[in-house]
């Protein structure tokens, strides 16, 4: 089984947006809504500051809280992945998933259905990354298979400090944050 | 220091997906299992004779609210012609599907109870709707069979219903505190919570409603202890939430200093259990109050506090943004 995930560099990353604009481009997201964002997060006290840039989207966990909460199993994970994918002719709009995740990562289609980001999924099958990764120009964003100790995304995080984001919310996530 | 200084594009900056129709339904979802399971008990326990509003009357509300809660829940999907989704598959980790089999299985026991105390209960509507039926013979024959089947096998019914109705009213709280991306809610105590609030408006609802003055004070003094069980139940979860991690204790300054402190204290603590704890006492020492008066206040606070709750969850979460 495949486990997709992403290690996002967060000293690479500029804010740039570009993630955020292919993403909108390549899954035609309507306007007001987004699949990925960006934070930046300041900490510490003046003068010793600092910022962290990153971008943000679906986690794809592995325990997926919106997957065990949808009562149409219209939100599930695609066969022999972990990506968390929904089926719009299956999901109802009762937004149980968009409360069920930590992340604040899915919205409501203007259709009614529920929605997020895909890993995007059509481009992983034609042997292509997500658009927001190929987009990247300081390619602060790895994606790859973390079952696998030869893709890129496990050498990053055995090379490199990480975190991931509210690990303590239980659910798993598979977005790694290079620290 | 530790500042989200920045967050670009983002869809919910704070998270408000239900409105009005949520906590509208978990009321009415919350008082349908209290009358059931009220009705059911009357007739386990062979008081029928003695509570005649909660043993024949009361039944005929029970699928007239539940209606209208499912409509308010109706309105609240997004994807509305897909409803029919619910009931092509059973997902076991999921509190709304098993809500939304629960409700599939209560609705025809509820009709059945109706059928066994609509002779007695309203017989005047029964007249009509059997004047009614007798242009066509066949039903009329039907509905006859049904009302002698319904009060024949009543008890069998209050039975079947009665593990149902437990199931409604706790689930209305169990759909809240599954989700443990939402702090507030994320507490066990939130089935017991709703399940004696749904109690406390059936209970609230025999008093204002039935005539006889000894079923307005067996209920008056099951509606006190249910607003005591509720209030412990409320303070446990109040410690449990203020003695949690930090997402919790957070969670829990919405009601203890935060933006929903005032309306749950006045309105929830104040005006619908502690003021109609008082009326209820002084009413049974003799004072002459108007029962109606608590019993609307502990109607309105049940209301008030599912909309507090379904709030609070929402604003209450894992990340600052």
């Amino acid at each position: 089984m495949k486990k997709y995930g992403m290690v996002i560099d967060t000293i690479k990353c500029v804010g740039c947006s570009a993630c955020v604009v292919a993403c909108k481009t390549e899954n035609e997201v309507p306007e007001g809504l987004h699949r990925d964002w960006v934070v930046e997060e300041v900490s510490g006290k003046f003068p010793n500051l600092f910022m962290e840039i990153r971008t943000e989207r679906c986690n794809h966990c592995s325990d997926a809280p919106c997957v065990s909460a949808c009562p149409t199993g219209a939100s599930h994970q695609k066969e022999g992945s972990n990506i968390v994918k929904v089926t719009p002719n299956k999901c109802t709009g009762c937004k149980a998933c968009v409360a069920s995740c930590p992340y604040n990562a899915r919205f409501i289609m203007p259709e009614g259905y529920a929605s997020k980001c895909t890993f995007c999924d059509h481009r992983i099958d034609e042997g292509k990354g997500p658009a927001c990764a190929s987009v990247c120009p300081t390619e602060a964003i790895t994606f790859g298979d973390l079952n696998n100790p030869l893709s890129k995304v496990s050498r990053l995080l055995r090379a490199r400090k990480h975190k991931a984001l509210i690990p303590e919310a239980g659910t798993n996530p598979n977005i790694f944050y290079l620290t | 220091m530790n500042e989200i200084a920045v967050i670009t594009n983002k869809v919910n900056p704070s998270l408000h997906i239900w409105g009005w129709e949520v906590p509208v339904y978990l009321f009415l979802g919350g008082l349908t299992a209290g009358i059931l399971i009220i009705v059911s008990l009357m007739f386990l326990g062979k008081k029928e004779k003695e509570y005649s509003f909660a043993s024949y009357k009361m039944a005929l509300y029970a699928p007239i609210i539940m209606t209208i809660g499912m409509g308010a829940l109706f309105l609240d999907l997004k994807h509305k012609l897909f409803v029919w989704r619910f009931y092509t598959t059973f997902n076991l980790a999921s509190p709304m599907s098993w809500g939304s089999w629960v409700l599939l299985i209560i609705y025809p026991f509820s009709v059945l109870l109706i059928f066994a105390t609509i002779r007695k209960g309203y017989p005047k509507y029964n007249e009509w709707i059997e004047q009614l039926l007798s242009k066509i013979n066949f039903v009329l024959k039907i509905y006859k069979w049904l009302l002698e089947f319904s009060e024949r096998n009543v008890r069998t019914i209050a039975a079947i219903t009665m593990p149902f109705a437990i199931l409604l009213g706790i689930y209305t709280g169990v759909l809240l505190s599954a989700f443990s991306a939402r702090p507030f809610w994320n507490s066990p105590l939130m089935g017991p919570i709703f399940l004696v609030s749904g109690l406390s408006t059936a209970a609230a609802m025999v008093i204002l409603l039935a005539k006889d003055h000894k079923e307005k004070e067996f209920f008056t003094k099951i509606d006190l202890g249910l607003i005591f069980t509720e209030i412990t139940f409320l303070v446990l979860f109040i410690i449990g939430l203020t003695t949690s991690s930090i997402q919790y204790q957070k969670a829990a300054d919405l009601i203890l200093g935060g933006k929903l402190t005032p309306v749950f204290w006045v309105f929830v603590f104040g005006f619908a259990l502690i003021i109609p704890a008082f009326l209820e006492i002084l009413e049974l020492k003799g004072k002459k109050i108007p029962s109606a008066y608590a019993a609307l206040l502990v109607l309105i606070g049940g209301l008030i506090l599912r909309f507090i709750i379904v709030d609070a969850g929402q604003t209450s979460g894992w990340l600052p943004y």
